[in-house]
């Protein structure tokens, strides 16, 4: 069927706001618990593997500590993963119906994965006691890999959403699709590194700031330490790549996504030597009240301080993304990531000195808040991504609008999910709290069922 | 035989999966909800979450593989079938939510209240979900998904006879696969009372069930006559292998052969899905065959690839998840 049969089966205003918001939302909610299910199973693994190595029990107590809330947040992470697969058909039909084959390869791909994680994970979490430990501690790596896989692959689905490829639009018909050239698009390379990094850092600080907690309120015993300082060194040691990537990334907008890059900056004019803007608020078409930096703009960008850097006038007003959200998204997240960078030199410091924690307090109330700040951060991230590409869910090709569901009856379906997600929320929270309250998992203690 | 009617094929086989494996542990949720009160009950939910506890995530997994390739290999079926029936798809995924959620959720309570309350929602939601997605099959099986998607009625497509019937049997399926299912590993765990218990419920159902699946066509003859049709017709061999593996199934549960009754139970459960799909062949919705709904050759011929390459991964990973605990436990 051609495009522009789909774009004649268009929904009210209200059914998309209502499509785009429950998207928005069950995906936001998915990614958080996601990045524990690609980062946790490499420390619980490492920690496993450090206590068979060693005969240090401490390890082995932290690793079946870790494997309880690995429990719970997988189930919940598949299942609010499923959700998505349902709404990427039941919510936009004119995605999938036109483009479902051209992106449908990473997702064949991302099915093995998950597989494998499955499975693995259901013998990982069970087998403790059925299996030699070294072969149990085998059986967490192939977790660890087809995570990182998954996360990869289904990135690659949201990258060919921002740099379509591999398809030729005929009358608009999408005809002589080459699925691997859509896999591997200009945005695959920096969005996927960008966001595995993201998932190591949104556990590593998650995982630390509990064990913050603890040894804030006192609790110094080696367990405490470890369970500390292994998530938050991994965390704190990608923070610093992260700023890398994160330019990488916005080196790729620069030159594939102009337009978002505009709008990340509330670029209103197409300039050369651009400023670079902090804060400020974008209003009547001109970002007001911002701090500039001269030419850092076009330097970042282009590595060239006297560089043309495209603004939003490139575009038509009803094609450009909302400004304010994204530049402000954009603020949050790269001020988060300092933040965390610093505070991992912090720690740096204060291990080169004396080979000890800081010793002011504020240190680990600064870790406490940097897990909940990371998934800020991590939210803010995609948000860039996704309403940056807005008006369009295809970028360039196919608008968001068009590919909405075009029955009525969405608002009904947005607040159904809300409040099913509202209870989750909470239990999900309730759960993991009493999980961390009751302390850790001595090793004859048994993980699997009974 | 098409690189399209290979994936169909693939699409199938994967969905059957889902409705033996994912299918038994739904109704190891309605034995569950059965199975009385907190004392009472706790020997047969303890078997319950043990017996599913290591393997549902990856049971439930088929259903994922489904609903991609799904999309990947009959894109222009699957946009019209996800944007009619998004109303029982909503409300299946949501029941996926509570019944996943929760499960996890009990394992990790320790609290008698918190055990009850989700253990509550993980019965509840193991008990309605299949319905919508029986009810969801009901819509396809019965032509009530159009090719264009403003045509579908996302009402009437999915609550009717037909698909409120095969939702109801959907549940009925689920609770007799599971009742056959704990019979070999209530006896594995030396609990021959339990055992003797999912023996007697996994007859009763067992009969139930099949007498209404036979039944069934005489209900919907009218509201779906090319289904009928099909299932008296081309796919008469199949359903008759149905009928045939329910009966032996019985006769097995008679006399105690467990692990046999397995194979019989889950036989005539996929002959079902089997018949329905040569009834329908070639016709994905309305008007819409394989060949016209299939995606881009270039996408089907790499998904075949990956799926082939995939599978050598899977098939060991699959058979070594099963055996570790379907063995005795190792001494330690």
């Amino acid at each position: 069927m051609s495009c522009t049969a789909w774009v004649a089966a268009a929904a009210t205003p209200g059914d998309l706001v209502a499509a785009r918001v429950q998207m928005a939302f069950s995906l936001g909610w998915h990614i958080v618990i996601a990045c524990f299910g690609v980062g946790m199973p490499g420390l619980a693994v490492f920690a496993e593997w450090r206590g068979l190595s060693t005969g240090d029990p401490a390890w082995d107590v932290l690793a079946r500590t870790w494997a309880r809330a690995m429990g719970v947040l997988f189930a919940v992470g598949a299942v609010s993963g499923t959700i998505l697969s349902f709404e990427m058909g039941l919510l936009w039909p004119g995605l999938m119906g036109p483009f479902g084959d051209v992106i449908g390869l990473p997702f064949a791909l991302e099915g093995f994965a998950f597989f494998i994680e499955a499975i693995f994970l259901g013998i990982w979490l069970y087998a403790w006691d059925r299996l030699p430990p070294r072969i149990h501690v085998l059986t967490g790596v192939p977790v660890l890999v087809a995570g990182v896989a998954s996360a990869f692959f289904v990135v690659t689905a949201n990258a060919w959403m921002n740099q379509p490829r591999g398809f030729d639009l005929v009358d608009g018909d999408v005809v002589g699709v080459r699925p691997w050239e859509a896999m591997f698009n200009p945005a695959t390379p920096p969005q996927t590194v960008h966001m595995i990094i993201a998932a190591f850092m949104v556990a590593g600080f998650g995982m630390a700031s509990v064990y913050a907690v603890g040894l804030l309120r006192g609790r110094r015993d080696r367990h405490h330490r470890l369970g500390f300082l292994v998530p938050f060194t991994v965390a704190a040691v990608l923070a610093p790549v992260q700023v890398v990537v994160g330019d990488w990334a916005a080196g790729f907008l620069a030159e594939y996504q102009p337009l978002k890059l505009a709008a990340i900056e509330g670029l209103s004019r197409t300039t050369a030597g651009a400023s670079l803007s902090l804060g400020g608020i974008f209003v009547d078409g001109e970002l007001r009240y911002a701090l500039e930096i001269p030419n850092a703009l076009s330097l970042l960008a282009h590595w060239d301080p006297d560089a043309v850097v495209l603004g939003l006038d490139q575009a038509p007003p009803e094609l450009r993304p909302p400004v304010n959200v994204v530049h402000w998204s954009f603020q949050i997240m790269v001020g988060i990531g300092f933040a965390l960078v610093a505070l991992g030199a912090w720690l740096a410091w204060s291990w080169w000195r004396r080979r000890d924690l800081p010793g002011s307090p504020w240190f680990l109330r600064a870790a406490v808040l940097a897990g909940p700040a990371a998934a800020i951060a991590l939210e803010a991230g995609w948000v860039v991504t996704e309403v940056g590409r807005q008006p369009w869910v295809v970028y360039g090709v196919l608008l968001t609008r068009d590919a909405v569901n075009p029955h009525p009856g969405l608002v009904a379906g947005l607040l159904t999910v809300l409040a099913v997600y509202a209870v989750l929320t909470v239990a999900t929270v309730a759960v993991l709290r009493r999980l961390a309250r009751r302390g850790p998992v001595a090793p004859q203690e048994r993980t699997d069922a009974r | 035989m098409s690189a399209a009617d290979a994936l169909l094929a693939i699409l199938w086989i994967g969905l059957t999966l889902y409705a033996l494996l994912g299918g038994a542990d739904f109704g190891a949720g309605l034995w569950d909800l059965l199975a009385g009160g907190a004392e009472r009950g706790r020997p047969q939910r303890d078997l319950i979450e043990h017996s599913i506890g290591p393997v549902w995530e990856a049971n439930h997994v088929w259903l994922i593989f489904v609903i991609t390739l799904f999309w990947t290999a009959f894109p222009t079926a699957f946009a019209p079938f996800a944007a009619t029936l998004y109303i029982p798809l909503t409300l299946a995924a949501l029941g996926i939510i509570a019944r996943g959620a929760a499960f996890a959720f009990r394992k990790a309570s320790e609290e008698l209240w918190l055990q009850r309350l989700f253990g509550a929602a993980f019965a509840f939601s193991s008990v309605v979900t299949p319905f919508f997605l029986g009810a969801i099959a009901g819509a396809v099986a019965s032509g009530r998904v159009p090719a264009r998607i403003e045509d579908g009625d996302v009402l009437g497509s999915w609550w009717n006879p037909t698909s409120v019937t095969v939702g109801l049997l959907a549940v009925g399926a689920c609770a007799y696969l599971a009742a056959v299912y704990l019979c070999a590993d209530a006896r594995r765990a030396g609990q021959e009372r339990l055992a003797e218990g999912f023996r007697r419920r996994a007859l009763v159902t067992g009969v139930v069930v099949g007498v209404a699946t036979v039944a069934a066509p005489l209900v919907v003859r009218a509201d779906a006559p090319a289904l009928v049709a099909g299932l008296t017709g081309r796919a008469l061999p199949i359903a008759l292998t149905s009928v045939l593996a329910g009966v032996a199934s019985l006769g097995l549960l008679i006399a105690r052969r467990y692990v046999l009754v397995r194979v019989t139970a889950a036989l005539a459960v996929a002959a079902v899905i089997w018949g329905w799909g040569a009834a329908q062949y070639p016709q994905v919705l309305p008007g819409l065959s394989v060949p016209a709904a299939a995606g881009d050759p270039a996408v089907l011929s790499a998904v075949l690839w990956v799926l082939g390459i995939g599978a050598l991964l899977l098939v060991p990973s699959l058979v070594f998840l099963f055996t570790v605990f379907q063995r005795e436990r190792v001494a330690r």
